[in-house]
């Protein structure tokens, strides 16, 4: 590698990290529960920070901030000293509101979020693990609700509901968001089934509900935290989406409800940043968090999205230590 | 074969599921919606001539008829291409207005999914093939570009470049005061619509770019520790032959295969975003079906969008059996 020939450093450091520093440094660690934790990388951290921070925001804010239906402050106030976020188009402080929007966009997020977790599970394992006509008539309506699309589906149901409490959202949402996971769930639970152990409970005379419950489940934990997370993050696009066409819940109070609210009231004209982009920075920034967190499940779930980078890591820094070692050589030599 | 006759028939019980539920949806809701479409009709001055009467029997069915009464005759009025009259713009049937307001949207769409698809993946591909290196933190922009919401990305786009900068118009799929009559076919219309969606494409774009980027990034990087790969390493292959012909083309297929879970978000996305630009498509037809309860419009946009989708990943799903032999004898 010639381009590393130009670092040149003392032999002595050159063949120290050599020795010291074993070539495959990145590479995994055999046994135990550590191998099964996600190697903690940037990439979890700020996915961590930055979903249990909005966590936390939606859970403290709203007993901290203001009334967020106060409506007596001036209207379209620029943040300031006594409104952090300054105030919407009635003089309502926008930071009290995205406190108890947060709340409720991240409530709507979890009830569909488990809603579709639980559904996937007998879509997705109960139909994989049984196989035969169960798994074909299963699998088959999980293939329709998949290719049917999701959110035009949801606003037609929405439109004819006259009332529209945030759990009804949630249910609607939670219905027709579940065929994603459990045609992954299906595969995973379809390879299971085979495996000795499984065959073995069987053979034990277990029943399929304790085999599922005892034997599959847990082998499926990783890829059934990654799949609720990326529902809990597609419900609240799918809420945001669905307010904003003014069909979300009526009386309370969403991100999505803030956004709508800032189109209606020509935010957006006469330039209250403040109002509109606060709303949508959460929701990008909460989705951003747990997709990074999906990403470092998905690192445990396979292990060469781990090791690969690692090992092409190492081969550097072992070339480059190599290099050193040739390049100082050579200029001994010289 | 048996994988194409397979494949077919699932679209066909899809399609009728798909068609079935559009029947349904109405008649499972609670309230009268009939009432409510009737209502909503007389407010906005119209009347309920035998002609508006023969939609809403079409859409929820004449109170004295069984369901299945109902149910053949809503199939036959679908095959004689009959969705109803549309009350916002009583009395246009409504399969007009949906052929009118088609063609916009798929072209839109249409283009910007295989922009962002062939953007995505081939940095997907490239930021895979560099695994290891400062590429790795293109993920966490792409983790976020994928949770934009579309809508906000558009309001974010329009108020930069259309409010400040006045680069793009703000509203609308073509000029309507160049245009007075309508769309027509000449060059000028072309650059005028074409410059009316380059902000509408862009927002697609940027919110989809990111889920195919990191989905092909890590099929690319599982892919490249095969040994199939390591051996045509070993063999001293060019690396841009490894990279193409070995890596790549294996690691995009699953990008294929997971074409359907990503158009459907494609579509959603869109339909929201025609309400920002007032894009003068489908999605802003269903925006205003849904906003003014006309109720025959909303289940015509969605047996359309539905049938659409069903379209595209059939076609994706023939070109996938294909390309990938695998997909035909699993079947």
């Amino acid at each position: 590698m010639s381009d590393n020939s130009t670092t040149q450093t003392t032999p002595d450091t050159a063949l120290a990290q050599a020795a010291g520093a074993p070539a495959l440094s990145g590479a995994p660690q055999r046994g135990g529960l550590k191998s099964f934790l996600p190697s903690f990388s940037g990439k979890l951290a700020i996915g961590l920070v930055l979903t249990l921070g909005i966590t936390a925001f939606a859970l403290i804010a709203p007993h901290v901030t203001q009334d967020p239906r106060n409506y007596d402050s001036d209207r379209f106030l620029p943040p300031g000293s006594g409104h952090l976020l300054g105030t919407n188009n009635l003089g309502a402080d926008v930071l009290a509101q995205l406190a108890e929007g947060a709340a409720g966009s991240l409530m709507v997020g979890l009830v569909t979020g488990v809603i579709a977790i639980l559904l996937s599970l007998v879509f997705g394992i109960v139909a994989g693990y049984l196989g035969g006509w169960t798994d074909e008539v299963l699998s088959l309506i999980t293939s329709i609700m998949l290719v049917i699309p999701g959110l035009p589906l949801i606003i037609v149901i929405a439109a004819y509901l006259e009332n529209r409490s945030l759990t009804v959202i949630a249910i609607i949402l939670g219905l027709t968001s579940w065929a994603g996971p459990a045609i992954v769930l299906r595969t995973q639970a379809r390879s299971l089934r085979n495996r000795d152990y499984v065959a073995a409970a069987r053979v034990a005379g277990e029943r399929p509900l304790r085999i599922i419950t005892v034997e599959i489940l847990p082998n499926l934990l990783p890829l059934l935290a990654a799949q609720f997370l990326g529902a809990f993050v597609a419900a609240i696009l799918a809420e945001a989406g669905l307010s904003f066409l003014g069909l979300g819940p009526s009386g309370s109070l969403t991100w999505g409800v803030m956004l709508n609210q800032a189109m209606a009231h020509n935010a957006f004209q006469v330039g209250a940043w403040w109002w509109f982009v606060p709303p949508g920075l959460l929701i990008a920034l909460f989705g951003c968090g747990l997709s990074l967190i999906n990403f470092s499940i998905d690192e445990i779930i396979n292990p060469k999205l781990r090791n690969a980078p690692a090992a092409v890591k190492s081969v550097r820094k072992a070339r480059k230590a190599g290099a050193e070692v040739t390049s100082s050589a050579t200029t001994k030599e010289a | 074969m048996k994988f194409y006759i397979r494949r077919i028939a699932f679209y066909l019980v899809t399609l009728w599921a798909a068609i079935s539920l559009n029947f349904f949806i109405p008649k499972l809701m609670p309230g009268n919606p009939a009432d409510i479409f009737r209502e909503n009709l007389l407010r906005q001055g119209g009347e309920v001539t035998p002609a508006m009467e023969k939609t809403i029997q079409l859409l929820f069915g004449s109170p004295d008829d069984s369901l299945w009464e109902q149910y053949t005759r809503y199939w036959s009025n679908l095959f004689q291409g009959n969705l109803g009259i549309s009350t916002t713009k009583y009395p246009t049937p409504v399969t007009e207005l949906l052929s009118e307001a088609l063609p916009w949207t798929l072209i839109l769409v249409g283009t910007a999914t295989v922009i962002a698809f062939v953007l995505g993946v081939g940095l997907g591909a490239w930021a895979g093939w560099k695994r290891g290196t400062w590429v790795d933190s293109l993920i966490p922009g792409s983790a976020l570009m994928q949770s934009i919401p579309y809508f906000w990305l558009a309001l974010v786009l329009v108020a930069i470049f259309s409010v400040n900068l006045g680069w793009f118009p703000i509203i609308g799929g073509y000029s309507a005061r160049e245009f007075r009559g309508g769309p027509e076919m000449s060059w000028e219309f072309i650059a005028s619509a074409t410059k009316h969606a380059v902000l509408p494409a862009a927002t697609i774009v940027i919110s989809s770019v990111g889920g195919w980027l990191i989905g092909m990034r890590n099929m690319m990087v599982a892919t490249l520790s095969e040994d199939y790969v390591t051996t045509a390493e070993a063999k001293g292959l060019k690396p841009s032959r490894v990279f193409l012909t070995y890596a790549t083309r294996n690691a995009s297929l699953p990008s294929l295969a997971g074409f359907t879970i990503t158009l459907g978000f494609v579509v959603a996305g869109s339909i929201v975003m025609e309400q920002v630009f007032s894009y003068p498509g489908i999605g802003k037809l269903m925006i205003t079906a849904v906003t003014q309860k006309d109720f025959a419009l909303m289940q015509g946009v969605f047996l359309v969008i539905t049938l659409t989708v069903l379209a595209a990943n059939f076609l994706m799903d023939i070109f996938y059996g294909l390309i990938d032999p695998r997909a035909r004898q699993n079947v």
